[in-house]
C-alpha cells in the first residue's frame, strides 16, 4: 500500500458499497492533577518536569485513583444517555512501549464505567442523526516521544528518541461507538457533526477544553465497506489520530473511496491502522495487524474497584447542563439564523465565543460578524482553533461598542482587531497607540466635503438633481482624504445635508 | 557490660530511653558484629553504615534534650531490600536494578525513619521475592545460622538469617506465598504476614500486587506487635491499605492468654511430604495449647489441596505485568546501548541479562496464563479457585479462633538440594500459601528443633482478616510457655558463629 493509492469516485463508491463506521475519540480531561498521582496537568512545562514515583513507573509505586477524573467520567456517561456501571475495575493492557513508563496502560476493559448510550447529532441541514454509543472508559495517557534525526520525525531514520512523561498519566476517557450504519453517502458528514457534537458536549460538561488541535481530543476513524443488502461487515481499516472536524469527514471520504477501488478490483482490504496526511486528505498503511494484538488484560489489582453511590449519579445527573444541541437551537431562534449558519458557528468553534461577547454586551449579529468573519478567517490562516486566538469575547465586545458609538468604522475595527492579534494590548489602547479613532471633529470633517464637493462639482451636481446614488463616489474622497478614519455614515449625511438632498 | 546485640528490641528501647546505653553504642555494637560474622552468613546485600549511626545520633539528640521517645527509638533493624530507600541502594535481590538509587522512600521505610527504629542496611533476597531459600538471588545465598550449609528460608532470608545471628533484633520481610513466615520457620524466628491492606505497599516493589504483604520479624511475640505497630495502619498512597484502626498488636502481646479460645487444626496440613519430626514437635505444639486452656478440635479445608496450583497461576501472572516496567529506558541496568540497537533490542537484551532463571521462569508462565484463549482456563479458574479458598476461611472461623498448622512442611534443606527442581521448591509453601490467597492474617514462630536434625520447626497460627491480635495473644501464650519449659528462648541453642 502506498501514498498513490487507486481511487474510485465518491458517488461511484457509493453507488455499490454500504459504508459502517466505527468512531473512537480520546479526551484529555482537565483535572489538576494527573488521573494517578499527584502531579500536574499543566500544559507547556519543562520535559519531565511534572513527574513523580508513580507517573514514571518507578519500582514499588502505586496508583491513587483521581476523583475528579472519575466524576469527569460520570459527567459524559449520563450527557451521552449511558448507564452507569453500579460496579467497576480498572484493568491492566499490557504492552510494551518506551513511552509507557509500566509498559501496561492502567484502562479499563470489560467493566467500563458508562456503557450503553447514544448522542443525537445535527447535520448542516438540520436533520438529526442518532449514533449509539458503546462505551466511555477511563484510562491514563502516555508519555510523548520525539524522534530525532529522521527526515519526516518519524521513528524510522531517527538516530535517537527522547521522551517526556509530562502526559504520562493524564487523564483520558475514551468513547466509543457502536456501528454507524444507515448514513450512506453522509457517512462522513455524521463522523464530522458526531465529533463536532461530542466536542460541543465534552466543553459545555466542563470536564475538558477539547482542543483538538492541542491533542487534547483525538479521533480514531473506523471504517468498512459492504456491498448493498448484505448484513456482514466488511474488514475495517483504522485511521489513527484524526485531529480536527475537517479531517474526520476528509478521513471517512478517502477511505470509502479507497477500499471502494480495492474491493472493485477483486482485491482484500487488509485489517491494518493508516495514517491520514493533512496535506492532500490521504491515508497511508501503518502497521498490519497480522494477528490481533494480545494485551493480556486483567484486572488492576493496585486499585480498588469504583462502585459510585446512585445518589451521587443522581446528583450529578440533575446538575448536566442544558445538552448542547437543545442549547444551539434555542440561541439561533434567539439569532434568527438558519440551520446551516448555527452548523458553520459550531463547526467553527465559535458559538460559546459568539455568547460570551454577547453577555459582555454586543449585539448578536455584531458577536456572529466578528467571529466567524474576521476572526474565523485568522484562525483558518494561523492553523489554530478560534478560541485560540489571543482575543477575548471581551475584546470583540469593547471593539463593538467602540462601533456602535462611532468611534470605529468597519474598517478601522478591523486594523483594531489585527493589533489585539498582535499584542498591541487592548482595544483602546491599539485606537490610541494606531491613532485610529474616527474624525469625528464636525468642523474637520465639514471642511473635507467642502474639499470634496468642491473638487468633483460634476458629481455635486447630480446629487443636487436627485441622484442620491452618487454620494458614494463623494463619501469615497472624503475617506481617502481622511485616510479612512471618518465614519462613513456621517460624511454621507454631511454630504446630502450640504447639497440639499434628502438621503 | 551486656552484650547489646543479644537483648530484644523492647530491652533495646528500654535500655536507650534510661540512658544504659546510647543509641549510638547499639548501633554500633550491630555494625561490629555485622562486620564480625556477615561474611559468613551474607545476611546483608547493603550496610549503610553511615545512615545507621546518623539515625543512632539523631535518637541520642533527641534524648539529651528531653523529647519523648518512641517505643522503638534506637533500634536496629535489618529491612528487606524490596523496600525503597532514598539515597539507599534497593535491588530486590535482582542485576536489573544494580546501581538503582531510589529516589524516595516507600511508606514503611518513611514509617520506620519516623519512628527512630536505626536501619543498619537491606537484607539479601531471592530476586524479586521469588523463592523459598534466597539461593535466587543474583548476590548470592545467605546462610541459615543453625547450619551455614542450609538455606534460611525464602525469598526473605536475608532478614531471618540476620535476626538468628544477632545481627538486629528487628527485621522486616514480605510475604507474598510465605516469605516471612517460612524463613521464620527454619531459622527460629518470629515473622508476621499480617491482613493484606494492613500495612502499606507503597514504595515495596511489587512482585504479586494482590498477594504482596510487609511485615515485622523479630525474636520474640512482643518485638514483632511492637514493630507491627509501627509499620501498619493506612496509608492514602495505596488504594487497598485498609482505612480502619490497627488491631490491638502489642496489648495482645502482653497478655499471652488462649483459656477458653477454639482452635482448629487444619486436617489437610499434614501427611505425604511432611517430615516426621515436624509433626512430631507441631503435634507437641497442640497438645501445649490444649494444655493452656485452649479447645482444639479438628477442621477440613477442602480447597487448600488447590491453593498451590492457583498460586502458580495469580503470582506469575501479575509478575508478568508487575515486571514489565525492568526495560532499561528510566532507571536500572542497560545492555546493547552501544548505537547499535533499537529500543526494543536493548529492552529485550537487558531483561534477558538482567533476569534470573526463576523470574524468567514466571514471567513466562504468567505471560501464558494471561494469554487471550487461555485467561479464562487459568487466571479466571485460579480466580475461583481463590474464592472458594477464602470461603473455607470463612466457615470454619465461624466455629474457631484461630488455627494452627506447621509452617512448612520440612526443616531447613541443604543449599543446593532443591535449586534444579521448581516444583519441591514451591512445597515449601503449601501451608503458608492459602492466607495469602485469602488476605488474611498468620504468624510463625518456633515450637522446637526437629529430633532428627536439631533444626528450627515452625508452628503457624492464622487469623481471620483484621484480626491479627489473636495471632498475638496466641503466640505470646505458646511462646512464653515453650520458653519455660526449655529453659531458654531457642536461639539461645543456635552456633554463636
Amino acid at each position: 500500500m502506498t501514498v498513490t493509492d487507486e481511487l474510485v469516485s465518491y458517488e461511484d463508491a457509493l453507488a455499490t458499497y454500504d459504508p459502517v463506521m466505527g468512531l473512537e475519540v480520546h479526551v484529555e480531561l482537565g483535572t489538576r492533577t494527573k488521573m494517578f498521582c499527584g502531579c500536574s496537568t499543566e500544559l507547556g512545562a519543562e520535559p519531565n518536569s511534572q513527574t513523580c514515583p508513580t507517573c514514571l513507573g518507578l519500582p514499588g509505586s502505586l496508583p491513587v485513583v483521581n476523583a475528579v477524573g472519575v466524576e469527569s467520567a460520570i459527567k459524559i456517561g449520563l450527557a451521552l444517555n449511558c448507564d452507569i456501571a453500579e460496579w467497576c475495575r480498572f484493568a491492566r493492557k499490557n504492552y510494551f512501549y518506551p513511552d509507557m513508563p509500566k509498559n501496561f496502560q492502567t484502562s479499563q476493559y470489560d467493566e467500563p464505567i458508562a456503557f450503553n448510550g447514544h448522542l443525537d447529532v445535527a447535520l448542516e441541514d438540520g436533520e438529526i442523526f442518532r449514533v449509539q454509543i458503546e462505551r466511555a472508559h477511563m484510562e491514563e495517557d502516555t508519555g510523548k516521544s520525539t524522534h530525532v534525526g529522521g527526515a519526516t520525525g518519524r521513528i524510522h531514520g531517527a538516530s535517537h528518541s527522547l521522551l517526556d512523561y509530562n502526559r504520562a498519566g493524564i487523564p483520558l476517557i475514551e468513547i466509543v461507538t457502536k456501528p454507524i450504519e444507515g448514513a450512506g453517502a453522509r457517512s462522513p458528514e455524521v463522523a464530522k457533526a458526531y465529533v463536532a457534537e461530542l466536542r460541543e458536549l465534552i466543553r459545555a460538561l466542563g470536564v475538558s477544553d477539547a482542543r483538538m488541535e492541542m491533542g487534547q481530543m483525538r479521533c480514531d476513524v473506523n471504517l468498512s465497506l459492504r456491498p448493498h443488502g448484505r448484513e456482514k461487515f466488511g474488514t475495517r481499516s483504522e485511521t489513527k489520530n484524526v485531529n480536527s472536524l475537517r479531517s474526520v469527514e476528509r478521513a471517512a471520504r478517502f477511505e470509502i473511496q479507497r477500499h471502494a477501488a480495492v474491493l472493485n478490483g477483486g482485491g482484500t482490504i487488509v485489517q491494518e491502522t493508516r495514517h491520514f496526511h493533512e496535506e492532500d486528505g490521504s491515508t497511508t498503511s501503518g502497521r498490519i495487524k497480522e494477528e490481533a494484538e494480545d494485551y493480556r488484560y486483567f484486572p488492576e489489582p493496585d486499585l480498588v474497584p469504583v462502585a459510585p453511590a446512585r445518589a451521587w449519579v443522581e446528583e450529578l445527573r440533575a446538575g448536566l447542563p442544558e445538552l448542547p444541541r437543545v442549547r444551539r437551537e434555542r440561541l439561533r431562534t434567539d439569532w434568527g439564523i438558519s440551520d446551516h449558519e448555527m452548523q458553520s458557528a459550531l463547526n467553527a468553534g465559535a458559538i460559546d465565543l459568539i455568547v460570551a461577547t454577547i453577555e459582555a454586551g454586543a449585539p448578536a449579529d455584531q458577536a456572529r460578524k466578528w467571529w466567524m468573519g474576521e476572526l474565523a478567517r485568522r484562525s483558518n490562516e494561523d492553523g489554530v482553533e478560534l478560541a485560540a486566538l489571543p482575543i477575548t469575547s471581551g475584546q470583540v465586545a469593547r471593539v463593538c461598542a467602540l462601533v456602535a458609538d462611532g468611534k470605529l468604522n468597519d474598517k478601522l475595527a478591523r486594523q483594531v482587531i489585527e493589533g489585539v492579534l498582535a499584542g498591541e494590548g487592548d482595544p483602546d489602547a491599539v485606537v490610541a497607540g494606531r491613532g485610529l479613532a474616527v474624525v469625528s471633529d464636525e468642523g474637520a470633517l465639514g471642511t473635507a466635503v467642502d474639499e470634496a464637493i468642491a473638487g468633483n462639482p460634476g458629481i455635486a451636481d447630480k446629487i443636487r438633481s436627485g441622484k442620491v446614488a452618487a454620494a458614494g463616489a463623494l463619501v469615497g474622497a472624503v475617506m481617502k482624504a481622511t485616510r479612512g478614519q471618518a465614519d462613513a455614515g456621517r460624511v454621507r449625511e454631511l454630504i446630502l445635508e450640504k447639497l440639499g438632498a434628502e438621503g | 557490660m551486656t552484650d547489646l546485640t543479644r537483648m530484644t528490641a523492647a530491652e533495646t528501647a528500654a535500655t536507650i530511653a534510661a540512658g544504659e546505653a546510647s543509641a549510638t553504642e547499639v548501633a554500633q555494637a550491630h555494625l561490629d558484629r555485622i562486620g564480625a560474622v556477615d561474611e559468613k552468613v551474607h545476611a546483608f546485600l547493603h550496610v549503610d553504615t553511615e545512615g545507621a549511626l546518623r539515625a543512632a545520633r539523631a535518637v541520642d539528640d533527641r534524648r539529651a534534650r528531653g523529647e519523648e521517645l518512641g517505643p522503638l527509638a534506637g533500634v536496629p533493624l535489618a529491612l528487606k531490600d524490596i523496600f525503597t530507600t532514598e539515597g539507599v541502594p534497593t535491588t530486590v535481590g535482582s542485576k536489573i536494578l544494580e546501581g538503582w538509587i531510589p529516589s524516595y522512600d516507600a511508606t514503611l521505610t518513611r514509617r520506620l525513619k519516623d519512628a527512630g527504629v536505626v536501619i543498619l542496611g537491606k537484607t539479601n533476597m531471592d530476586e524479586f521475592a521469588m523463592g523459598s531459600s534466597t539461593e535466587n538471588s543474583a548476590y548470592g545465598p545467605t546462610g541459615n545460622p543453625w547450619d551455614l550449609t542450609r538455606i534460611p528460608g525464602g525469598s526473605g532470608g536475608g532478614s531471618s538469617a540476620a535476626l538468628a545471628s544477632f545481627q538486629a533484633p528487628l527485621a522486616i520481610g514480605t510475604d507474598t506465598g510465605g516469605s516471612i513466615r517460612q524463613p521464620a520457620s527454619v531459622t527460629g524466628t518470629v515473622g508476621v504476614k499480617p491482613t493484606y491492606g494492613g500495612v502499606s505497599r507503597y514504595g515495596m516493589v511489587a512482585f504479586s500486587s494482590s498477594l504482596d504483604q510487609g511485615g515485622p520479624c523479630a525474636r520474640t511475640v512482643l518485638d514483632a506487635a511492637l514493630l507491627h505497630e509501627a509499620i501498619a495502619g493506612h496509608d492514602p498512597l495505596d488504594s487497598t491499605s485498609i482505612d480502619a484502626p490497627v488491631p490491638p498488636v502489642v496489648e495482645a502481646a502482653r497478655n499471652g492468654d488462649v483459656r477458653g479460645m477454639r482452635i482448629g487444626v487444619v486436617k489437610e496440613f499434614a501427611g505425604e511430604g511432611y517430615q516426621a519430626g515436624v509433626m512430631t514437635r507441631f503435634n507437641e505444639a497442640v497438645e501445649l495449647l490444649r494444655e493452656l486452656g485452649a479447645d482444639v478440635v479438628e477442621v477440613s479445608c477442602p480447597s487448600f489441596s488447590y491453593a498451590l496450583a492457583a498460586y502458580y497461576l495469580i503470582a506469575p501472572s501479575e509478575c508478568s505485568s508487575n515486571l514489565a516496567r525492568f526495560d532499561a529506558m528510566r532507571y536500572g541496568m542497560r545492555v546493547g546501548d552501544d548505537g547499535t540497537h533499537s529500543a526494543e533490542e536493548v529492552t529485550a537484551l537487558t531483561r534477558a541479562a538482567g533476569f534470573g532463571a526463576e523470574v524468567k521462569r514466571r514471567v513466562m508462565l504468567g505471560t501464558y496464563a494471561l494469554s487471550s484463549g487461555y485467561y479464562d482456563a487459568y487466571y479466571g479458574s485460579a480466580q475461583k479457585v481463590r474464592t472458594l479458598i477464602t470461603r473455607d476461611f470463612e466457615r470454619v472461623f465461624g466455629g474457631v479462633d484461630v488455627l494452627v498448622s506447621p509452617t512448612t512442611p520440612t526443616t531447613a534443606f541443604p543449599i543446593g538440594e532443591r535449586a534444579d527442581d521448581p516444583m519441591a521448591m514451591y512445597l515449601a509453601d503449601l501451608c503458608t500459601i492459602p492466607t495469602n490467597l485469602a488476605g488474611n492474617a498468620a504468624m510463625s514462630l518456633p515450637c522446637g528443633l526437629a529430633p532428627e536434625d536439631g533444626l528450627p520447626v515452625g508452628l503457624q497460627i492464622i487469623a481471620p482478616a483484621m484480626a491479627d491480635d489473636r495471632l498475638y495473644r496466641v503466640g505470646a501464650a505458646v511462646e512464653a510457655a515453650f520458653t519455660a519449659r526449655w529453659g531458654h528462648p531457642i536461639l539461645e541453642e543456635a552456633p554463636t558463629l
